[in-house]
Formats: C-alpha cells, structure tokens, sequence
C-alpha cells in the first residue's frame, strides 16, 4: 500500500466496503429481515438487501472520496474547521433593516389573505418560534441543556386550561400568569440543578419534564388525566369569538359579520405575531446587554468566567427562567389554538423536537431559529405521506448536524465595536 | 408483610436487571465523559432480538429450554453489541474532541434514530415472546405466602453470572487493564501504546452485550414489550448508575438493587401510578445532595 499514498486504492476501499456490507448486515439483517407477526415471523429479505446494498455503495463512494485530493481538502477544511461568531465592521449596515419591516408588513396582512388550513399551520409554526426562542435561550446562549422544557410549555398550556376552569382566569389574565409560573418553577427546579455540572443538568431537567407529564396524567381528579382539559379563547375586549355567546354579544354579531370559524384564527395569529416580534426584540436587545455577554461567555468557558468575578448561578438562572417564560407563554398559545390540552401532546418527543430546531437553527442565532422552527413544523404538514419517518430525520439531522456543523446553519454576526470620536486611543 | 416480601423479591429481580442496563452508562461515562442517552434504546433493539431469535429458534424446531435461552442469549449479545460498535462509529467517534453539549446532542438524535426505525420496521403495535419458564417456589407467611418464581430465580442468577464475568475481565483480563488505563488517562494510555479508540469501542460493545443480556432477561420475564421501553428504563438504569457513583462499576449494581427495591416498595405500599415519578424524583434528589453518588468520586474539574 505505500506505493499508492498518492494514487486511489481500491483495494481498502473495497476491503472498508465489505466490512461495511457485513456490520450492516448483522445490524440490519433481523431487525429488518425478520418482520414479527405474534410468535411467528415473516421474512423480508429483499428489504435487508437493499439496506445492505445502499451501506455498501456509500461506504465504497466514501472511501474513495477520502482518497482524492480534493476529499483530502475537505476531509482537512472540515476537521480544522472554526465556527466562530462572523464579526462585521463597525459601519456595516445589514440587509436585515430592509427585510425586518418587510416581514412584519407581510406577517400583519397575510391573516386576511391566507385560507384557515394555512393560518392554522403558520400558527403552529410561530408557536414553535417562540418555543425556539425560549430554548435558545437556555441553550444556545447559556449552554445548558434543557431536555424537560416541554414542562414549561405543559405549565403554561396547563395554566391557561386549569386556570379557567377553578379560577375563571381568561386569555388576557392567563398569558403574562402563565409565564411569571413558568419563570417562578424554572427557578425552583433551577436554583439547586445549576450549580452541577452540564450533562447531568439534562437529566435532571429531563427527569423534571417526565414527572410533570406523569402527574398530568395520573392527578386525575385536578387535571382529569388523559381525557384533558379545554381551554378558552382569547377575548377582544370581552366579544367572544364562538357562534354563541353565553354573556354578552359574540364578535361576529357586534360587528354585523357572518359567523366564520376562520375570525378566531386571525385574532391569535394577530396577537401569536407580535408576541413573538415582542419576544425576538426582547431577545435582540438582551444579548447585546451585559447579561446576554454573561451567558455566552459562560457558555464557552465557566471557569474563566468564574475567576473573572461572574456569578454563574445567577446568570444561568437568568437564562433558565427568560427560556422558561418563553415556553410558558408558548404554552398558552396552544391551549388556546387548540381549545384543549391533554398530556400526550407534552412527551420528550416534543423537547427533542424543539431541540432540533435550535440545533438546526444555529446555537444562539435568532434568524436560523425562526426559520428553523417554521421549516421542522411547516414541512411536515406538506409531506404527510412521510410522517412515519418525522422522528427518524429529526434523529439523523441532530446527529449529522453535530458532526457537520455543531453551531447550526446559521452562523451568528456580531458588529464589531469601533472607538468613539474624540475619546482618546 | 406477605406484600412487603414479595415486592422484595420482585425489586431485588428488577434491580439486578437496572445493574445490568447501569454498567453501560457507568462505563461509558467513565471513559469518555458522556451519557450514553441511546443506550436505554439499545436495549429496547435488544428485546425485539429476543423475539425474532426465539421465533428464528422454534421454527428450526429446537423446542428445549436450554437450547432456546442459549441460542438467544448468544445471537442477542453478538448482534447488540454490534449496534453498540456500529453506533460509536458513527454517531460518537467523529464528535470525539467536541464540545460535550455536541455529543450529548448526538446522542439524543441517535436515541431517537433507533426508537423510529425499530417502529418502522417492526411496526408500532406490542409484541411479544412466549413464556418459556414455568413454575414457581411458595413460602408460606403469615396468613398469604410469597412466590419465586423459576424465572426470577434465572434472572439473578443470570444476572449475578453477568456480573461476574464482566468483573473478571476489567480486573484480571488484559483488556481490562487497558480500559482501566484509558479511564484514568485517556493521553497518556495511548502514548503507552494503547489503541484507544479501539478501547472506547470495545466498552461501547462491552455496555451493548451487558444491555442485550437485560434485555433478555426482561423480555423474558415480562413477555410483552414495544419500541418505546427503552427511554423509562434508560432513565432509570441511569438513576441507577447515579445513584452508585457513576463510573464505578460495583457502584452500579449496588445502584440498580436499591432503586429496584425502593421503587418496588413504594409500588406496593404507597402507589404504583406514581412508581415512575418516585423514580425520577429520587434521581433528581441525589443528583442535588449528591451528585458523586453512594460509591463514586467527586467530580473535580481541573483547568
């Protein structure tokens, strides 16, 4: 082989390729090949066999990739690669002053426009926006990762539900209550985990989303377990949004309109809209302030930043409550979109889900999680016939994308600082 | 009382079988510094290998007891621990000098890879193994009475067994002495010559085959399982493996049997609804007042 250092072997590369072609086939071979019907079985070979043919050829059209010279290159470019933050000079204008505007003219006139199958989807994507949001947050900017953050977003939606029907509490009291709880049972759970070290905080966070779901399911006498609970809509200063309204007149009639189902869609893709414009601007600003540098700085070497004076529990715990009132908040936008919670809608699935979306999105990049969010929830919806293999892409997206690119498919800009005029250099 | 010693004897079965699952965890934590959040599902891969090798194994006609628990146990070890290398190759080893949020990311994903391609491919419906092991021994107490039953009995033995051997090799095998040297420096095992990488894969393999004998023993036992039985079993493996010092393997068996006990105990005199969140309650609880765990040493992060 020391011959053909520079030249293609193909003699490894079809060894790598039997190997390849044998570890699929153990792997595959009875999982796939062997299909369980009772305590008998039916084979299915030829589905083993097109695995084990698709291993093989990717396995051999990789070995030889990595013999080339330009696979070398980029064998070389992706393993000394730096994903560093894009620093932007300090007179640079963004294209982003054009395209903001632009999307919130066409976000406030596209309700009116769109079908209710659309405004129905669009709304189920910004509610993941805001869910993106909240995690990023905690993990993006902090580094600390929160697999319990359903918990939140089960609080909020629970909030609004529960709230409404021991309390009287509607829409407008509900969604800055949700989130102060979310926030508050953030701290709880927070205040003790933060001071551990990374991994086994997303256990614990973990563990905390699993026993919120179980109490959800098994307190059946307060939260009536799996048949759920219904939740009320949002009011526009006390008209309802139903075909009939018990007090007071419903929206359609005081303005003199035909019922249409469609009405209530747009008041909370309205309201949906500018909390999320809310929350990103929030965000926008937070992470340009101390506290916003604190976590990042925090994320990257605590050490450091504890020697430097910082106190770390504090800005974890910041970080930990902003992204837990987000989800809350987010929480009681779907219980109110969909009129009914129910505790199979709050499994780990839906933390992994809203994982992918801030690992697709790009750790601490608000734009790449914006779009992330409404390309995992839009893109699902169109291709139906696929639902079957949801978890498994969201399965080889994390992973691909840790490998490939660990900071997202959006890298974050930060402008660059300049010195003032007049002060001295 | 007669209640209080039977949910002893079934806490004391279930907890070897968490020992088993811990050792994974512990090993893999010990070595590379990562949860292994796919092991619990490597598991899961396991029981559905239980199913196909007894379905494999009646269909040829091998009908006895000890041939079918052999032949499944060696089929089931062999091929999980190939999923175990198969998955440090691929979803692991490229990540090996990133950050650990990265692979703590890689292994949610793998975790999740693993649940919807069993769903897809064996479908999503429960399945299940015939009972093999019938019979049981009674003691009579008091006014009721408490039954071992012959499976029971197999699955500490088989247990314990497991154990056993999985000690032998880290203490006095040649392998074992070079993981042991990996564990403690990882740099400094490989500048004596140690193939590390092949080390970390060969605790991954080690961690799947110790997983696919729990899986076997469980299937067994319960009979009846589906491709979501490995995230509530991870996570309680790895209260487990917390709860004794994660990275000290006597620490996860002690781990396993005394979650198995207490969570059984709880079942049976307080509530069996709740018996889950007792679990992850309790692994929230240690990892508060003490995240080094009964056996293990405290974390000391150095510069």
């Amino acid at each position: 082989m020391s011959q053909q250092t520079n030249g293609i072997s193909i003699a490894a590369a079809v060894k790598d390729t039997i190997i390849a072609g044998l570890l699929a086939l153990i792997v595959f071979g009875p999982v796939v090949g062997v299909l369980l019907d009772g305590y008998e079985f039916n084979l299915r070979a030829g589905d083993v066999a097109s695995i084990v043919a698709v291993v093989m050829a990717g396995r051999f059209a990789l070995s030889v990739f990595s013999q080339t010279e330009f696979g070398k290159a980029f064998l070389y470019r992706q393993s000394t690669k730096d994903d560093g933050v894009v620093v932007t000079a300090p007179d640079y204008k963004s294209k982003m002053r054009f395209i903001i505007p632009l999307v919130i003219v066409i976000g406030l006139i596209a309700p009116f426009i769109a079908s209710k199958y659309v405004l129905t989807i669009v709304i189920l994507g910004l509610i993941y926006v805001l869910l993106g949001l909240g995690l990023n947050i905690v993990v993006g900017l902090a580094g600390l990762l929160d697999l319990g953050f359903v918990g939140f977003y089960a609080i909020g939606a629970y909030g609004l539900a529960l709230g409404y029907e021991n309390l009287g509490l509607g829409f407008w009291s509900m969604l800055p209550l949700a989130a102060i709880m979310a926030a508050i049972s953030g701290a709880i759970l927070g205040f003790p985990v933060l001071r551990m070290h990374g991994d086994y905080l997303a256990i614990v966070t973990l563990g905390f989303g699993e026993i919120i779901r179980l109490v959800l399911t098994n307190w059946t006498e307060f939260t009536h377990g799996p048949n759920g609970v219904s939740a009320p809509l949002p009011t526009l200063f006390g008209l309802e949004f139903k075909r009939r309204s018990k007090e007071g007149t419903p929206f359609h009639e005081f303005f003199g309109l035909p019922y249409d189902s469609a009405y209530k869609y747009i008041f909370i893709y309205l309201i949906l809209f500018l909390v999320v414009l809310a929350v990103l601007y929030v965000k926008h600003r937070l992470t340009r302030m101390p506290i916003g540098r604190a976590w990042e700085a925090l994320r990257e070497d605590e050490i450091a930043c504890r020697s430097l004076g910082l106190n770390h529990v504090l800005v974890k715990l910041s970080a930990f409550m902003l992204g837990a009132s987000t989800g809350g908040l987010a929480g009681v936008f779907f219980a109110t979109y969909q009129g009914f919670v129910n505790p199979s809608s709050f499994t780990f699935f839906e933390s992994a889900l809203i994982l992918a979306i801030v690992v697709l999105g790009g750790m601490g990049s608000t734009v790449g999680v914006v779009i992330a969010a409404f390309v995992l929830t839009v893109l699902p919806e169109m291709l139906r016939e696929f639902a079957d293999y949801r978890v498994l892409m969201f399965g080889i997206l994390m992973v691909v994308m840790m490998i490939w690119k660990p900071r997202g498919l959006v890298r974050v800009t930060r402008t660059g600082f300049a010195t003032r005029k007049g002060t001295v250099k | 009382m007669d209640i209080v010693l039977q949910q002893l004897v079934n806490g004391l079965t279930l907890g070897s079988v968490y020992g088993l699952i811990a050792i994974g965890y512990t090993m893999v934590y010990g070595i590379i510094g990562m949860i292994n959040f796919a092991h619990g599902d490597v598991y899961m891969v396991s029981s559905y290998l239980t199913a196909i090798a007894i379905a494999l194994l009646t269909f040829f006609g091998m009908e006895s007891f000890p041939i079918i628990i052999f032949g499944t146990l060696i089929f089931t070890i062999v091929v999980t621990g190939a999923y175990g290398w198969v998955i440090e190759r691929v979803a692991y080893r490229p990540l090996r000098n990133s950050s650990r949020l990265s692979v703590l990311i890689s292994a949610i994903g793998m975790s999740l890879i693993l649940q919807n391609y069993v769903q897809i491919s064996q479908g999503a419906r429960q399945q299940g193994v015939p009972t093999l092991l019938t019979g049981a021994i009674r003691f009579d107490v008091g006014d009721g009475f408490v039954q071992i039953t012959y499976m029971k009995l197999f699955i500490l033995f088989a247990a314990f067994l497991g154990m056993g051997v999985l000690t032998y090799i880290i203490q006095k095998t040649k392998l074992g002495r070079m993981c042991r040297a990996t564990q403690q420096d990882r740099k400094m095992a490989s500048i004596l010559g140690i193939n590390t990488d092949r080390i970390i894969s060969s605790v991954f393999v080690i961690g799947a085959a110790m997983a696919a004998l729990a899986g076997v023993l469980i299937t067994l036992d319960y009979g009846a399982f589906d491709f979501y039985v490995g995230f509530i079993i991870g996570i309680k493996a790895f209260t487990a493996a917390v709860l004794g010092g994660i990275g000290s393997l006597p620490g996860a068996m002690l781990g396993g049997v005394i979650l198995g006990l207490s969570e059984a105990l709880f079942a049976g005199l307080i509530s069996s609804d709740y018996k889950d969140v007792f679990s992850f309650s309790l692994l929230v609880i240690i990892l508060i007042f003490r995240p080094s765990g009964l056996l293990g040493k405290p974390e000391v992060e150095k510069v």
